[in-house]
């Protein structure tokens, strides 16, 4: 199992690697630079700008440099946010960014297994049309339609939760953002369990185990719900890749602190190193849930062998 | 013929009378189907209906909400422009988007789909194998580095997002098309001569074709979905033109004041995405469709 952890770590560097190379070349080509204003700045200063930050140099220097900062863990300077390193800019979003995504993926997870579980154990009944009905609308529905949506409704006409900014430590201002962005995966995972509970549930050892007589919340327990999750396993980076994009609008909508508006700003800025920093710390995210995905599912099925 | 479909027939009478009578007995399918047609007609024909324009600056109602005034039925934005016509012009132009980019990523995934599962062996790994990585990367990175990069041209728009759809076209398609391969009327087309390309386009593709529109179905809503949320994010749709995303983030602004021109449009997306998500379930169910 370690061997199989340490190898598939080992093989994300060349990933990662191909990922950095493309978006730095990718970014690079498009028309415009960083140091780019309304009013164009006198050629000496731009020069001096230019190479202050080594933008004076070949290409393919840059590069090299880049790498070799990267190697040490080091993002370089912001173009934009000037006196910030991207690591500064990061470090202080993430933690915010990171707290919604969590607690959005917990949510989908804690509500839609029960709910998928609920639904196949009612197959065909009034309780599985309603909610297999609520989980066609949570997929269908945008978060950034049921945020505003939400917001309106909770924030403005009730007045009972606040419906954008942030406080540092006080959970009043996640709860809305929280719900809108965790409804899609939450409404994937309740529809994925309860097909495929439905499929275990008519599977001979099931029949098996009432058979001997245990009562239903044992039988789900112990070996219907293990079986019953590889397809809600294999859906979780997806899962993670959903929640990541939708924080892109949800944190702009709610007004939060996060990481998510440096993409979009940080490309259209053409700040070059903060859209390397995102695109490395998302894609890394990534493949590490991909990692985490792979040793679910050889817990989940002991027939799965990871170690090749 | 008939005894060799007998394995893998679908229900007597094909898979469309499944399918017909599915919309006969499914409520959902067919308010959904009813639902989408009102729009799609309030979206054509909206602008015979409402004299006013997309453009048109009404400085005697800005900001009125919905009402006879002036005839701005659905009330007028901070500049006076009609919402009636701007959500009518955004309901066309996401529904344009959806349309043309769901084509883009049928044409790609089914030639992509057909090729590696006929073909087989080493190509077919291969060709499986860059889906496999494909779809691990963030794509929506990608879309947003290319409407940067490139400038935000909306045939681009297409294409990108065409781009990102045709993934799972592709993977329905090969499943597919392995399990037609060695059947009958394949084998007799390659004892009659012809050729691999010909094979393909003539007798796979016609095959596999059922599932690939339910699956475009399906492909609609999502990209509408991503048009929008491209567009809420300043990076699809400009101004003055209008989409659904645009307007909804214009609306998001403003909730407090003026309520109706989020209301509306939202609306609208959601009614719209989720029709087209019921229909295509309905068809998916009928025709027994998989995923992977």
């Amino acid at each position: 199992m370690f061997r199989y952890f340490l190898k598939r770590v080992a093989g994300a560097i060349p990933t990662l690697f191909v990922i950095v190379t493309i978006t730095f070349f990718l970014i690079r080509a498009a028309p415009g630079g960083p140091f780019d204003q309304e009013q164009t700045l006198p050629p000496e200063i731009m020069a001096n700008l230019q190479s202050a930050y080594g933008l004076d140099q070949p290409i393919l220097t840059q590069y090299g440099r880049y790498l070799r900062a990267l190697a040490h863990g080091d993002f370089g300077p912001s173009f934009k946010y000037k006196d910030f390193s991207v690591t500064e800019l990061i470090g202080q979003g993430f933690p915010v960014t990171l707290q919604l995504g969590v607690i959005a993926m917990a949510l989908a997870l804690m509500l839609g297994i029960p709910i998928g579980t609920f639904a196949a154990l009612h197959h065909n009944s009034a309780g599985d049309y309603a909610t297999m009905s609520l989980a066609v609308a949570g997929i269908a529905i945008p978060s950034f339609v049921v945020l505003p949506f939400i917001g309106l409704l909770f924030g403005i006409y009730l007045r009972w939760l606040p419906v954008a900014g942030w406080e540092p430590g006080s959970m009043r201002y996640l709860v809305l953002p929280v719900v809108a962005l965790a409804l899609p995966p939450l409404s994937v995972i309740a529809r994925l369990t309860r097909s495929s509970m439905l499929e275990v549930l008519s599977s001979h050892y099931v029949r098996t185990a009432f058979a001997k007589g245990l009562p239903l919340h044992l039988v789900i327990v112990r070996h219907a719900l293990r079986p019953a999750l590889m397809p809600v396993a294999s859906y979780l980076a997806p899962a993670v890749a959903s929640i990541m994009t939708g924080s892109l609008v949800v944190e702009s909508i709610a007004g939060l602190p996060g990481i998510g508006r440096y993409l979009v700003q940080g490309a259209l800025n053409r700040d070059y190193t903060l859209v390397m920093g995102m695109v490395i710390i998302y894609s890394a995210l990534l493949i590490a849930m991909g990692l985490l995905v792979d040793l679910l599912y050889a817990w989940l099925d002991p027939r799965v062998r990871l170690e090749r | 013929m008939s005894s060799v479909m007998a394995g893998l027939a679908p229900p007597a009478g094909g898979p469309w009378r499944g399918a017909l009578r599915h919309l006969r007995t499914n409520p959902g399918m067919r308010i959904s189907l009813a639902v989408i047609l009102a729009i799609v007609a309030l979206a054509a024909f909206g602008p015979w209906l409402n004299p006013n324009g997309i453009e048109t600056l009404d400085w005697s109602h800005v900001a009125s909400p919905p009402g006879l005034q002036g005839a701005h039925w659905f009330g007028t934005d901070r500049l006076g422009r009609d919402l009636f016509a701007r959500t009518l012009e955004g309901t066309r132009v996401s529904l344009g988007v959806g349309l043309v980019a769901s084509l883009v990523s049928l044409l790609v995934g089914v030639s992509y789909g057909a090729v590696a599962g006929y073909i087989g062996g080493s190509t077919d790994e291969l060709m499986m194998r860059i889906i496999e990585i494909l779809s691990g990367l963030p794509l929506i990175f990608f879309v947003i580095f290319l409407t940067v990069i490139f400038g935000r041209n909306e045939y681009l728009l297409f294409l990108s997002i065409g781009a990102v759809g045709w993934l799972t076209m592709a993977r329905i398609v090969r499943g597919q098309t392995l399990s037609i391969r060695r059947r009958e009327f394949i084998e007799a087309a390659v004892a009659s001569g012809a050729g691999t390309g010909r094979i393909i386009a003539k007798h796979v593709i016609p095959n596999v074709i059922g599932p690939v529109i339910v699956y475009a179905t399906l492909t609609v809503p999502q990209i509408i979905m991503f048009e929008s949320f491209l567009s809420f994010l300043g990076l699809g749709i400009q101004e003055p033109q209008a989409s659904l995303g645009t307007l909804i983030a214009e609306g998001a602004g403003e909730m407090e004041a003026a309520s109706w021109m989020l209301l509306i449009p939202g609306g609208f997306l959601a009614v719209l995405l989720l029709c087209l998500n019921i229909f295509g379930d309905g068809l998916r169910d009928a025709l027994d469709v998989k995923e992977r």
